[in-house]
């Protein structure tokens, strides 16, 4: 029974018995390993964001030749985004609106409502862009008419090259970002 | 049997669990809870254990990949013996757990069950509907068919909103810059790993605290919660009027959960899986995207909110409301518990029902939403061209044409974004038709530069004919005064 009187405790006095300077040197050090094991794990969760920094994501991509896009008329294109994976399947396709105004000057709109992101359809015999969900509604220019948005649809920026109508894209556009995607830096930075 | 008793006790004898569940199967619980009111937890346990079953069979088949999960649905439906079986329960079971998650809350609220000492419940509770509500909204992505990429582009939309870090909240959520591969593959983590994790986890809390603090009594009014003294109360009452949980109570319970689950797979087999609509091909934007049922009150929020008011409600809406619910046990966790003496409790409930109940109705018809092929498909009703000039039929083409009947019915067709024009003459004069149709307003956009002004004359003569017949056009009276000022004889000098 004498084997009683040796079993350890949990003291209650400050002083620190060997093996309570050891559980909390275990502590410790599980700690520091935890803190190295978070940062890749961080990084790894955020990577999708820091990726994007600095436009990391746009890039120019052509959407077919000039002559594919008569004056004054406004035209859906297809495009493919830059950034693919082998799992995306056919969500990397995007469709997007291009006007071309004349000449050598485009406007090409998103597809995304400026109010939730659904597709906007146009329709030339009244030179509107109406939204299926709640009803947002722009003029040819891609301005606000009517409905919930509180503004006109994302414009992509283009340029005509080679004879191709290229933009810049590489984010889907929502509300938030459009400033920012636009190469325009929003009024709030 | 003795041999059965013997590998029982061999089992016991190691695991030592055999006494402490007898005893808590058999724990005193206050005889009126034995009542048909207390059945919806029970039931949406059981109806969560079908969903880990069902989910974890489609698994066996289903591609986590933007490539392939379309097509793995399309052969779970249609070429796997029983998929679509599988499927149906899987997405009737999602809607069976979100209401019966939905009536056992309001019951709990209605029966003060949340007050002390049953705050901490009330408040797990809280989370397990919200995680009841995710695995609903991540399940609707697995369906990765068209309403999944756009209703994820509208998640992306609203998350965008949020100050300063909205953009980098949407990459986080997509898993990248846009909806694809990446953005499916985390939410299909989601929905099978870590929220249905955290719900085992969170219910296992609930239930013990449910075996510990003891069922919540029949609320009696004037039986009054006081901190400090209920605990004695109710083991008084237990003790006095109580009666074993087993078998006394739960089989109510045991009848109960296979009603639910007979009535979940009666839906599967009559109504069959839900879709998958049309493929997540965002160049195909011939589509119309609506969320599931138990989304579609925010689909009419979001279209009936003044637009300046959305952001601020998108954001502070859902904190406040989640704020409210897990602050509800301290504002009031003492007091009365019966419903009959607690008015305001009864008429919240009834009033979030209605609301909620009015807007899920009317997104049904989206009234907001303009109808995107009547201007081609919809004819005009005959009694509108009936005996009409030229000019008047031409206007009735051009009402076609330029897509007014999107917006607006005619007859019973059309639009209802904007209002019906069956007697618009009687309501608009002809100066104030010219106006409307050229600069828009209300709602509605401006088309002078998209109508030639004969077309605008036709349109407007057109819209003075839509009038019943024993009720005149409106008219301004100054006008014809000026006309016949103009009649007299001098009045052009």
């Amino acid at each position: 029974m004498s084997t009683e009187t040796t079993t350890p405790t949990i003291s209650n006095d400050n002083t620190l018995s060997r093996r309570g300077f050891l559980m909390k040197l275990g502590i410790l050090f599980n700690g520091l390993v935890a803190t190295a094991l978070a940062v890749p794990i961080v990084g790894f969760l955020l990577s999708s964001i820091t990726r994007g920094r600095a436009n990391g994501y746009l890039s120019w991509v052509p959407l077919g030749p000039i002559t594919k896009f008569p004056e004054g008329e406004t035209r859906l294109a297809t495009f493919r985004n830059p950034n693919v994976m082998p799992t995306d399947g056919k969500t990397v396709d995007t469709a997007c609106w291009v006007r071309r105004v004349a000449g050598d000057q485009f406007q090409v709109f998103a597809v995304n409502c400026m109010h939730l992101g659904c597709p906007v359809r146009w329709f030339p015999q009244s030179g509107l862009f109406m939204c299926p969900c709640h009803g947002g509604v722009y003029y040819r220019d891609g301005s606000r008419a009517s409905g919930p948005p509180e503004r006109g649809l994302f414009e992509y920026p283009n340029k005509v090259q080679d004879g191709l109508v290229t933009i810049q894209t590489g984010e889907l556009p929502t509300p938030g970002q459009t400033a920012a995607l636009a190469g325009r830096k929003s009024p709030c930075a | 049997m003795r041999m059965i008793a013997k590998i029982g006790g061999w089992f016991d004898r190691r695991l030592q669990l055999g006494a402490p569940i007898r005893e808590a199967a058999e724990h005193p619980v206050p005889r009126d809870t034995a009542s048909w009111f207390y059945v919806f937890g029970s039931a949406a346990l059981v109806v969560f254990m079908l969903q880990l079953v069902t989910g974890i069979l489609l698994s066996f088949i289903y591609v986590p990949s933007a490539a392939e999960a379309w097509s793995s649905l399309q052969a779970l439906n249609h070429d796997v013996t029983l998929g679509w079986f599988i499927r149906a329960l899987h997405g009737w079971g999602s809607n069976f757990m979100v209401a019966i998650v939905l009536i056992h809350m309001v019951q709990v609220f209605l029966f003060g069950a949340y007050k002390y000492p049953r705050e901490l419940t009330w408040i797990v509770g809280v989370f397990l509907l919200l995680m009841t509500l995710g695995m609903a909204f991540t399940g609707q992505i697995m369906r990765f068919d068209q309403d999944a990429y756009w209703g994820l582009g509208i998640g992306a939309s609203i998350a965008s909103r949020v100050p300063i870090v909205g953009p980098a909240l949407v990459k986080l959520m997509l898993g990248g810059p846009i909806i694809a591969g990446a953005t499916l593959s985390r939410f299909f983590a989601l929905h099978v790993f870590l929220i249905p994790g955290l719900l085992i986890a969170f219910v296992g809390l609930h239930l013990l605290m449910v075996l510990k603090l003891g069922i919540n009594e029949w609320p009696m009014p004037g039986r009054i919660v006081k901190r400090g003294i209920y605990e004695r109360e109710y083991h008084e009452l237990t003790k006095k009027d109580g009666a074993p949980f087993v078998p006394y109570a739960i089989w109510k319970d045991i009848f109960f959960a296979a009603f639910i689950l007979l009535a979940v797979a009666a839906c599967a087999l009559y109504f069959g899986p839900f879709g998958p609509t049309g493929q997540p091909d965002p160049t195909i934007i011939q589509t119309v995207p609506k969320p599931d049922y138990f989304f579609l009150w925010m689909y009419a929020l979001l279209s009936l909110l003044p637009p300046s008011m959305e952001t601020p409600a998108l954001l502070i809406g859902p904190v406040i409301a989640i704020a409210g619910l897990l602050l509800l046990p301290f504002i009031s966790g003492e007091g009365e518990k019966s419903w009959r003496r607690r008015p305001i409790a009864v008429l919240t409930v009834l009033l979030l029902a209605i609301t909620f109940g009015t807007f899920t109705r009317m997104a049904q018809f989206a009234p907001w939403s303009p109808h995107m092929n009547a201007w081609s498909g919809n004819p005009v009703p005959e009694r509108f061209v009936h005996g009409t000039t030229a000019l008047e039929r031409q206007g009735a083409l051009v009402f076609e044409a330029k897509q007014c009947r999107n917006c607006h019915s005619l007859g019973e067709l059309g639009g209802q974004r904007g209002p019906n024009l069956d007697k618009v003459a009687v309501r608009l004069t002809h100066d104030q038709l010219i106006r409307q149709v050229i600069q828009g307003g209300g709602n509605m956009p401006a088309y002078g530069k998209n109508l030639s002004p004969a077309e605008t004359t036709a349109l407007v003569a057109f819209l003075q004919t839509l009038h019943p017949a024993g009720q005149a056009p409106a008219r301004d009276a100054s006008r014809e005064l000026v006309v016949e000022h103009d009649k007299r004889p001098g009045a052009h000098r």
